[in-house]
């Protein structure tokens, strides 16, 4: 599915990927957990690309094409979705046709026709009841005065409509309570086949209680230091980051 | 400030006086005065404060070099017609009978100016000794309408004016109008100004705006004159107690655009909502000045104005706000808010308040930006791409606006374009 290999990536000059190296296949969850400042959101946003990060090194490749030669869009439409740790309000754009100009651009990407509106109504209303999202959200603008939880919540919502190969959860747990946090491990559950693959990155293991990772890998100081299987995940809730990073912090030195 | 004076209005005058008719409908004392301005204060220049971002003296003296005041004649206007409206049409700043449509319902009436007596309420709004368009406007005004809606008539049919000019060369157009609303009468009132052909065009337009009291006027200007077209266009507006004065603005092209929307409140309780809407390209300068004058106590005001400049063009928001000492009570809110998509674009904005009362609730916001880069990555990382991400964001700003045009016709028709031109 991807294939990261030795990414370096850097912010103004200064470089917070150190050498990612991560291999994901299709049907599979990986969990990347690590302290704040790890390096966490970067890799995320430098998956889905963001221009902000400079890739000073490495290589991902996604599905047999080099992903960091496409365009943000052409990355949505080759099948990665980020889900936002900071979902954006966008005024005036309503939920409804952001996510119908979505889908036909992509169907668009692929040589399909544009959905038809039953078609697409049907699809609305099915995965609206996935993550119980009111139907008067998905009239409203895009995450315009949504609460916290709702915005997270329309991420996965987005997710479902636009059925990625590959997706990213940025920190989706994070700020949403444990009803909220249930849904949307619902959610991804229920989306999980075997031809897809998700990321989940998170700061807590209680996440991954619900979403029940494959692997798990530790994140610290720009790169994977550890990785393992969910029993990972516990160790570190168990012990905390401290002592990764006195681990790692004398071997750095 | 000592403006310098340039013989731009004398030469123009000496081009358009020999085809103007004579203005009977206007006393000649206020003619002369008119005269008595133009030959004192001139065109203004960038000089003049209120004329610092559009200097129309340098415009005129530029691109109207060869005046010849050839006008094309029209024939038809039928695919500028909205489905839903009646249609009045103002050719080459005439009245056009022919054109327009019969109107049968009862409670109007409309007069072309050259129908009126000298002692008309023509020109008892607009203040020949305020500014050199009105007086020049004034002089040598071409035959334009009077529209009253008459006491208690509320219009179920809104009235779309439109103003279509078309010239062989260079030409100059003073056109003019009264729209009269008596007591309790109620109007929606499209006007669109229009310039086809291939000639440059310069329209000096005038409207004096009267709502009496319980009144109730909906205003939408749409002004798409293309790179052909180069506009002042000045509302006088008079608002009596419980009158309600709306007016939204658009102005998706033109090579220059000056709007100088001035409102007064004259009557308790009365209220005006003023919009706006811009988006400029090119070298296009479109310029949108208002000036809301509360003069009594207890009226509310509100104007909520947007702009986009992209390439070298320039976009002015110049809004000023009135409240004098016996306005007590007043509610006064002003909002310019701008986007910029280009480095070489520039926006200006200026709010003034002065207030003389001290018992008043008046706020005004600015901002000027680039388009929300966060949002565009959110919609490209979606799947959408550039062009269509922008035209959204675009759009969805744009639309608080256009949602204020009241006739669903014209907000789709606007709407439209509007998606087009981005």
């Amino acid at each position: 599915m991807i294939s990261i290999k030795n990414l370096h990536a850097s912010v103004d000059g200064k470089e917070i990927l150190k050498g990612i190296n991560l291999e994901v296949k299709a049907g599979e969850v990986h969990a990347i957990m690590g302290p704040n400042g790890s390096g966490k959101s970067t890799l995320s946003s430098v998956l889905a690309g963001r221009t902000d990060y400079e890739v000073t090194a490495g290589e991902v490749i996604f599905n047999g094409k080099d992903l960091l030669d496409m365009e943000a869009e052409d990355r949505a439409r080759e099948g990665l979705f980020l889900a936002f740790q900071y979902p954006i309000e966008i005024p005036g754009v309503s939920n409804v046709n952001f996510l119908k100009t979505a889908l036909n651009e992509i169907r668009e990407y692929k040589g399909e026709e544009p959905i038809a509106a039953k078609d697409f109504l049907a699809l609305l209303k099915e995965k609206q009841k996935l993550v119980e999202l009111d139907g008067k959200l998905a009239n409203r603008s895009v995450n315009e005065g949504f609460s916290g939880g709702e915005k997270k919540r329309n991420e996965i919502f987005q997710m479902a409509m636009l059925n990625p190969k590959l997706a990213i959860l940025d920190e989706t747990d994070s700020g949403l309570d444990i009803d909220a946090l249930k849904i949307v491990a619902n959610g991804v559950n229920t989306l999980k086949t075997k031809e897809n693959a998700f990321i989940v990155i998170t700061h807590y293991q209680r996440l991954l209680d619900y979403i029940v990772p494959d692997f798990v890998h530790i994140l610290y100081n720009g790169k994977i230091v550890k990785s393992g299987t969910k029993e990972l995940a516990l160790e570190l809730e168990a012990k905390g980051y401290d002592e990764i990073k006195k681990q790692f912090e004398t071997i750095e030195s | 400030m000592v403006e310098a004076k340039t013989n731009t209005a004398q030469i123009l005058i000496d081009k358009i006086s020999a085809k103007a008719a004579k203005v009977n409908y206007i006393k000649d004392e206020t003619l002369t005065n008119a005269l008595m301005y133009l030959e004192t204060k001139g065109i203004p220049t960038n000089k003049h404060e209120d004329y610092k971002y559009c200097n129309l003296d340098a415009v005129i003296k530029k691109e109207f070099k060869n005046i010849e005041q050839k006008f094309s004649s029209i024939s038809n206007i039928n695919e500028y017609k909205l489905a839903d409206a009646i249609t009045l049409v103002v050719a080459n700043g005439e009245f056009s009978e022919e054109l327009s449509d019969k109107i049968i319902l009862k409670g109007i009436s409309l007069s072309k100016l050259s129908s009126l007596k000298s002692n008309s309420s023509v020109g008892t709004l607009a203040d020949v000794n305020s500014d050199a368009f009105i007086a020049l406007n004034t002089a040598f005004s071409s035959d334009g309408f009077y529209l009253k809606i008459e006491k208690g008539n509320a219009l179920q049919i809104p009235i779309h004016i439109l103003y279509i000019s078309t010239a062989d060369s260079e030409a100059f157009v003073n056109t003019r109008n009264v729209i009269e609303l008596e007591e309790n009468a109620e109007a929606t009132i499209i006007e669109e100004q229009l310039v086809i052909g291939s000639s440059k065009i310069f329209t000096n337009y005038l409207s004096e705006k009267i709502v009496a009291q319980n009144a109730k006027l909906n205003c939408s200007t749409f002004q798409n004159e293309g790179d052909k077209g180069y506009s002042i266009n000045t509302n006088q507006v008079n608002v009596q107690r419980y009158g309600h004065y709306n007016h939204t603005t658009v102005t998706l092209s033109g090579q220059v655009v000056r709007n100088n929307h001035n409102v007064v409140l004259l009557g308790e309780n009365c209220e005006a909502h003023l919009n706006g809407l811009f988006s400029a390209k090119g070298t296009q300068l479109i310029d949108n000045h208002t000036l809301v004058d509360h003069q009594v106590p207890n009226c509310e005001s509100n104007e909520l104005y947007k702009g986009i400049a992209n390439d070298k063009s320039t976009g002015v928001f110049n809004g000023k706000i009135f409240v004098r000492k016996d306005a007590q009570k007043t509610n006064a809110y002003q909002s310019s808010k701008n986007i910029l998509l280009s480095d070489d674009a520039t926006i200006d904005t200026k709010p003034q308040l002065e207030i003389y009362a001290n018992d008043v609730k008046c706020s005004h916001g600015t901002s000027t930006g680039k388009i929300d880069e966060e949002a565009l990555f959110y919609l490209n990382a979606r799947g959408i791409g550039k062009e269509s991400a922008k035209k959204m964001l675009l759009s969805s700003f744009a639309q608080e606006v256009i949602n204020k045009i009241e006739v669903e016709s014209l907000r789709d028709k606007v709407t439209q374009l509007f998606e087009n031109n981005i």
